[in-house]
């Protein structure tokens, strides 16, 4: 049992120690950003981007990989800055809709035993095309409420940290410790013998998927929130980034191994690592490199962890 | 919020207590190049004379440092990082051609907050803080199809070549463009596709749609696409119609070896990469205390038969052919704004 404890920390300590060292990395060249507004300024951008991780974590908890994940949110941007502005009832309907589509992609999957990838791959297409249509051109607005959310200045910590931490808190009560939570990873660890406990994989699956919809919902409206305006364009980068962060935070592509916490520090690790960059003034042309250099350390340093894992348990 | 005002505060006595030489106001103030894109040949050719001029500027003393950034990935949230970090790096200007025109605007508002100048050109933002340097795309459009007019008195069909979709200088080109149709309704657009401003794609799509089309006298096209159109074109026995161009290198050179083999005569329409230093002056000139306008409009570069042979000479194969703005040309446009 303790030993089981320590591998997870493990887990987890690579993913934090590897944001630390960025941290301070970062602080150490730019001193300005070591404050309330510096650091909200660095990690604001992040918040969106943690929750569509979050979203990916649960889609790849029971072994499906999402590719529609960045023209969903910039779908879900566009509708926020347009119908849950003008018209909240519709603007909230269209929302519950796009949830409630998300679980049915998650049944269709699993009953006709599709790879998961080429259903979100389509289904990319159609966000993408919805989110055109709604907002040929750039703009919208976002509503006041989202607005305030995103640029509310709470006490002692910067509005950013406190996102990420509540993100981080209720994923982790949700994934790990809620029975609901234990069925998804029970998924995708094994499949077979959840299903002869008699549980319904389908509607684990159903409930995968449809709490996936909902993050990727609110990472939409967090965006706007921070962006005051949409673009069917927006979010195009977070298929990858999502991917990348929960790779990042300790997950597994396979297996069910994932960790809410850990996926929270890997966007934030990946938002730091832009910044990083910048602040070492390495040119654009040599960036994407070096962004990649960043998250094949941090992967090399997964690598040992695991090695040192089988070791372990050898013993 | 007081930490906040201390920052500011902090930052304020900072930038006094900074030494000032006689030479300009500015002499101190750094400014920072924000851009979204570096893939093709305009985008090459923009940040080359911001190399150029603004290197010379530093050198001068009239600024301390003008750093040019490019996100890696075209993408808008990208960019609003790169500027939330470029206002922790402590610039006092950002000059900025947007990924989007409105999905910056939260980082642009964060910027002004902490006090700097932002200054967007070519892809503006739309957030009131900041100042715009834009170009009167549709009369780019429309100045197409007047020009049509003059050669091609009895009008006819038209092929448009549009940029890529969703992008909005494409949707202001083309209604101009359209505008111009109207003002000569003796032409006619007969058929649209995308070229995507590129050549490759802009060969492809005419070579696809030339099969439906009507007898054409023109081809009106957004700049990139004109010698796509031309290959596509010369491929079939159709006769060469009107191909408005969009100076760059390919686009000249083809309009030169035409010009000299049979007399061809077109028109050359695009904006200057160079577009580019004419922000940073206005940036300087706003640093430097003057009053300027929010918006200001930047004439484009017009190409015409007689003055081809010069600025094909002055575009560097594979380019596009460029002017770059002074101090005096910034102060010009300022003053023509008011």
């Amino acid at each position: 049992m303790t030993f089981r404890l320590s591998s997870d920390t493990m887990r987890l300590a690579i993913p934090a120690l590897s944001l630390t060292l960025l941290l301070a990395a970062v602080f150490w060249l730019q001193p300005r950003a070591m404050s309330y507004v510096g650091l909200n300024l660095l990690f604001n951008l992040a918040v969106p981007i943690a929750l569509a991780t979050i979203a990916q974590m649960l889609v790849m908890a029971v072994n499906d990989l999402d590719l529609s994940m960045g023209t969903f949110v910039s779908f879900v941007a566009c509708v926020t800055a347009t119908f849950l502005r003008d018209a909240p009832v519709i603007g909230i309907l269209i929302l519950a809709g796009a949830i409630a589509s998300y679980a049915a992609i998650g049944v269709v999957i699993h009953l006709r035993s599709l790879p998961s990838i080429v259903v979100t791959l389509g289904m990319s297409f159609v966000w993408g095309g919805l989110a055109v249509l709604l907002l040929p051109a750039p703009g919208g607005q976002s509503p006041d409420w989202v607005r305030w959310l995103m640029t509310v200045k709470p006490p002692l910590a910067p509005m950013a940290i406190v996102a990420s931490v509540i993100i981080a808190v209720v994923a982790h009560l949700v994934v790990m410790r809620s029975s609901l939570g234990v069925l998804i990873r029970g998924v995708g660890g094994n499949q077979r013998s959840v299903e002869r406990a008699g549980w319904s994989i389908v509607a684990a699956r159903a409930a995968a998927y449809g709490l996936a919809g909902f993050f990727a919902v609110l990472a939409g409206v967090a965006l706007v929130g921070l962006t005051t305006s949409a673009d069917a364009n927006i979010a195009l980068r977070y298929t990858l980034l999502s991917i990348a962060g929960v790779i990042l935070g300790g997950g597994e592509f396979i297996g069910g191994r994932v960790s809410p916490i850990g996926a929270v520090i890997g966007a934030l690790t990946l938002t730091l690592a832009g910044s990083f960059l910048s602040f070492l003034r390495i040119s654009p042309d040599w960036q994407i490199g070096a962004q990649g250099a960043i998250l094949i350390i941090v992967l090399a340093l997964r690598l040992m962890l695991n090695r040192l894992e089988k070791r372990e348990k050898r013993r | 919020m007081t930490i906040r005002k201390m920052l500011l505060a902090s930052a304020a006595v900072a930038c006094a207590a900074m030494p000032v030489s006689a030479v300009a106001e500015t002499s101190a103030k750094k400014i920072a190049l924000s851009n979204n894109y570096a893939g093709n040949s305009w985008r090459q050719a923009m940040l080359t004379s911001w190399e150029k001029v603004t290197g010379e500027a530093v050198k001068a003393g009239i600024v301390a440092a003008a750093d040019p950034f490019t996100t890696a990935e075209n993408q808008a949230t990208e960019q609003a990082a790169q500027i939330q970090n470029m206002i922790l790096q402590g610039y006092d200007a950002i000059v900025l051609n947007a990924a989007s025109p409105t999905a910056l605007n939260g980082a642009v508002k964060e910027a002004c907050d902490a006090g700097i100048t932002v200054v967007s050109f070519d892809g503006i933002v739309t957030e009131p803080c900041a100042w715009r340097i834009a170009v009167d795309f549709k009369e780019m459009g429309r100045s197409q199809v007047e020009y049509l007019s003059k050669k091609i008195p009895d009008g006819g069909n038209l092929l448009e070549i549009r940029g890529l979709a969703g992008v909005f200088v494409d949707d202001e080109i083309s209604a101009g463009i359209h505008e111009g149709v109207k003002q000569f309704p003796q032409f006619k657009v007969a058929g649209s596709v995308h070229g995507d401003w590129a050549q490759d794609v802009a060969q492809k799509a005419v070579a696809g749609i030339l099969p439906s089309l009507p007898d054409l006298v023109g081809v009106v096209t957004q700049g990139g696409d004109g010698y796509g159109a031309a290959q596509a074109i010369a491929a079939t026995d159709r006769k060469m119609p009107i191909i408005v161009m969009g100076n760059r290198e390919d686009e000249l050179k083809w309009w030169k070896e035409q010009k000299d083999a049979k007399s061809y005569e077109t028109m050359s329409v695009s904006i200057a990469p160079g577009v580019s230093t004419l922000a940073f002056w206005v940036a300087q000139q706003i640093l430097d205390g003057k009053e300027v306008k929010k918006d200001l409009v930047v004439p484009f570069l017009r190409i015409d038969q007689d003055n081809l042979e010069t600025n094909l000479a002055n575009t560097q194969a594979g380019g596009v052919a460029n002017v770059e703005y002074t101090q005096d040309d910034a102060i010009k446009v300022i003053e023509a704004a008011k």
